[in-house]
């Protein structure tokens, strides 16, 4: 079966100027296809995050060409980049990022009120389903500063989700997680890539969490040593 | 089909509601700038009403009048022709004006003139037993001259009726009155230039709140002027025009000239200190106004700017989300604006409450009540101003906000 190409990184590099100038990404290739649970790992300056922000396309200061979902994104503009983040691209980050004077449900609101692709009332109905898959449907109302770590970080994740994206890509996504939560973020990322089809990619240092994902890219001083699961075997 | 969420306007809002505090802080900066604005501006408005309409009760917008000739050399000292050195002098030639009615029914016929009347001033004595009180009289069409300079509303005595008929008839400022210990139905007798001498029978005493106009002026009828100058019934020494703007009066007073061929001048000319006196109070208060207004300004500038400074993870994540760097600005702005308004609103009712207040004053005097008034335009000028700089106070650090790298604020 032809697998559907989500995402290509050609050749990328990028370079760091301040204290001097000092490669940090070095001819970075890869591909992720659609369905897939991609983690990167690497030691701490290794570039695994700085990658991640490129793909985000939130940093256009980089070399080499990179392509989401058959999308030529170098050298587009702020706008249309926003656009495309705003439809195509779901965020988690280590911290939660929360609007803490918005309700849960508002928060994961607003990414499908800026898209405006459906009505107020069905983006109200689609929060709470995303809420209800991610167990928090109680705590729709609430305001976003009174929910515990563990929940913020997963009404994060049904913001992320908001909109369908195709992409959801998080960094360290578990990084300030207690085991228990870390298993249903981690559990939520295998059902979102294997039952509904959405591709994730999301840096992290949890071995145990890297593990267990589809594949694994490692890249050590701003190069991929391998692109392939090497854990276990 | 897409729909279009207001959510900028519902993030800002959220905002706001959430920082009361800050936004009425703020907004009471606008406040008080504001009033302050245009309190200063009506006041500034009122003085120079004021001052004009001291100006109008003894001045005419326009003057005409036979302008001093100097004496010219008798021999232009020119080639061979031998210098005949002159001092130079005035001429002593009449100050008359040659066919008045003509030249006053071809000023009539000028747009945007009003009223047009002649004026016959004398230099008099008030024979007052032995002594004499020195002044100056003005003959005139009273009912004319009663529109012109609104004589009617300084008369404390008598009244402008009975001047026009009794013919030699005097209006006397009550300080002439008092000094002469005269009052209305009492003769006095003047003493004009001319040395002529003539009884005249006081008809009422005006009171012009400036005293020293009242020590020295009287009205009469025309025809008593001309028969104290000695002249005939064609002799009037100058002829007074009403304009419907009389700030525009510098403009027709050239025009004139050269219609009547003499001396035109208008009230601006005549009262040349007066109205610089006037525009430095106009500059100092508009100085002084936007000043204040420009600090309430800052106030947002400061409030908006702490306001990003705490929002910066908002930002970076709504930015991540797919807001534009435009949404971005107009949440910002938007927060600005609707402070602004709250404070404008405020601003406006409070200045309105100022100026009410102090127009029922009472300061006495030459003045009365205070200077000051309503006047719908420097509401409007305050209003449209404290538009301008809180947009301004709100996109400046909008954009900024607009600018921030969210990659940068996810990688602290």
């Amino acid at each position: 079966m032809q697998r559907e190409l989500m995402l290509e990184a050609e050749k990328i590099g990028k370079y760091f100027y301040d204290p001097i100038k000092f490669k940090v990404l070095n001819d970075i290739s890869f591909k992720v296809y659609r369905g897939e649970f991609v983690t990167l790992v690497g030691k701490s300056g290794s570039g695994k995050s700085t990658l991640l922000y490129i793909l985000s396309t939130m940093d256009t200061d980089y070399e080499g060409k990179l392509n989401i979902h058959g999308q030529v994104t170098t050298g587009q503009k702020q706008n249309s980049l926003a656009a495309l983040r705003n439809e195509k691209i779901g965020f988690v980050f280590q911290f939660h990022y929360l609007l803490p004077e918005f309700s849960c449900l508002k928060n994961v609101m607003i990414p499908a009120l800026r898209l405006g692709k459906y009505s107020r009332q069905e983006i109200e109905e689609r929060a709470y389903q995303k809420l209800t898959l991610l167990g928090l449907q109680d705590q729709a109302l609430k305001p976003a500063s009174k929910l515990s770590g563990g929940q913020q970080q997963r009404v994060a994740i049904a913001r992320a989700l908001i909109n369908d994206p195709l992409i959801i890509m998080g960094d360290e996504p578990t990084g300030n997680l207690d085991s228990k939560n870390s298993q249903i973020v981690f559990d939520t990322f295998k059902q979102l890539a294997h039952e509904y089809n959405q591709t994730i990619i999301a840096v992290t240092h949890d071995n145990d969490f890297a593990e267990r994902s589809d594949r694994t890219i490692e890249m050590q001083d701003g190069v991929i040593v391998s692109t392939a699961k090497e854990f276990g075997k | 089909m897409r729909y279009r969420h207001n959510i900028n306007s519902e993030i800002s809002m959220t905002y706001i509601v959430t920082k009361k505090k800050l936004t009425l802080v703020a907004a009471l900066g606008v406040t008080i700038g504001i009033a302050i604005y245009i309190f200063m501006n009506s006041m500034m408005v009122g003085f120079d009403k004021k001052s004009t309409e001291l100006v109008f009760r003894s001045t005419a917008h326009i003057r005409v009048y036979k302008d001093e000739v100097m004496s010219l050399p008798l021999l232009p000292a020119k080639g061979k022709n031998v210098p005949v050195i002159i001092n130079p002098s005035v001429v002593p030639e009449s100050d008359k004006i040659v066919d008045p009615e003509r030249i006053i029914s071809l000023l009539r016929q000028q747009p945007d003139v009003t009223l047009v009347t002649p004026q016959v001033t004398s230099s008099v004595f008030y024979n007052n037993g032995k002594s004499q009180i020195t002044g100056s009289s003005y003959g005139v069409r009273i009912a004319e001259a009663d529109k012109m300079f609104n004589i009617a509303a300084t008369v404390v005595e008598g009244s402008l009726q009975d001047l026009k008929n009794t013919p030699n008839g005097i209006l006397l400022g009550v300080g002439v009155a008092a000094k002469m210990s005269v009052r209305p139905g009492d003769n006095i007798s003047i003493t004009s230039s001319r040395n002529v001498t003539r009884v005249m029978k006081v008809v009422g005493l005006f009171q012009s709140n400036n005293s020293q106009i009242d020590k020295t002026k009287s009205y009469i009828n025309i025809s008593a002027a001309q028969q104290l100058q000695q002249e005939g019934p064609d002799y009037v020494s100058d002829i007074n025009i009403s304009v419907t703007n009389p700030d525009n009066a510098p403009n027709y007073s050239a025009k004139f000239s050269d219609l009547t061929g003499y001396k035109a001048e208008d009230w601006k000319a005549a009262n040349a200190t007066l109205v610089a006196a006037g525009n430095m109070r106009r500059i100092m208060i508009t100085v002084i106004a936007l000043s204040i207004l420009l600090v309430a300004g800052f106030g947002i500038y400061n409030i908006l700017n702490m306001t990003i400074s705490q929002k910066i993870n908002d930002i970076a994540i709504l930015k991540a989300m797919g807001f534009r760097g435009r949404d971005v600005v107009r949440i910002f702005v938007q927060q600005a604006m609707i402070i602004g308004m709250i404070g404008i609103l405020l601003g406006v009712i409070l200045a309105a409450l100022l100026v009410f207040q102090l127009s029922r004053t009472y300061v006495g005097g030459d003045i009365g009540y205070f200077p000051i008034r309503f006047e719908w335009s420097v509401f409007f000028r305050g209003l449209l101003f404290g538009l301008i700089v809180t947009l301004g106070a709100g996109y400046i650090p909008a954009k900024k906000a607009a600018n921030v790298d969210p990659v940068s604020i996810f990688r602290r």
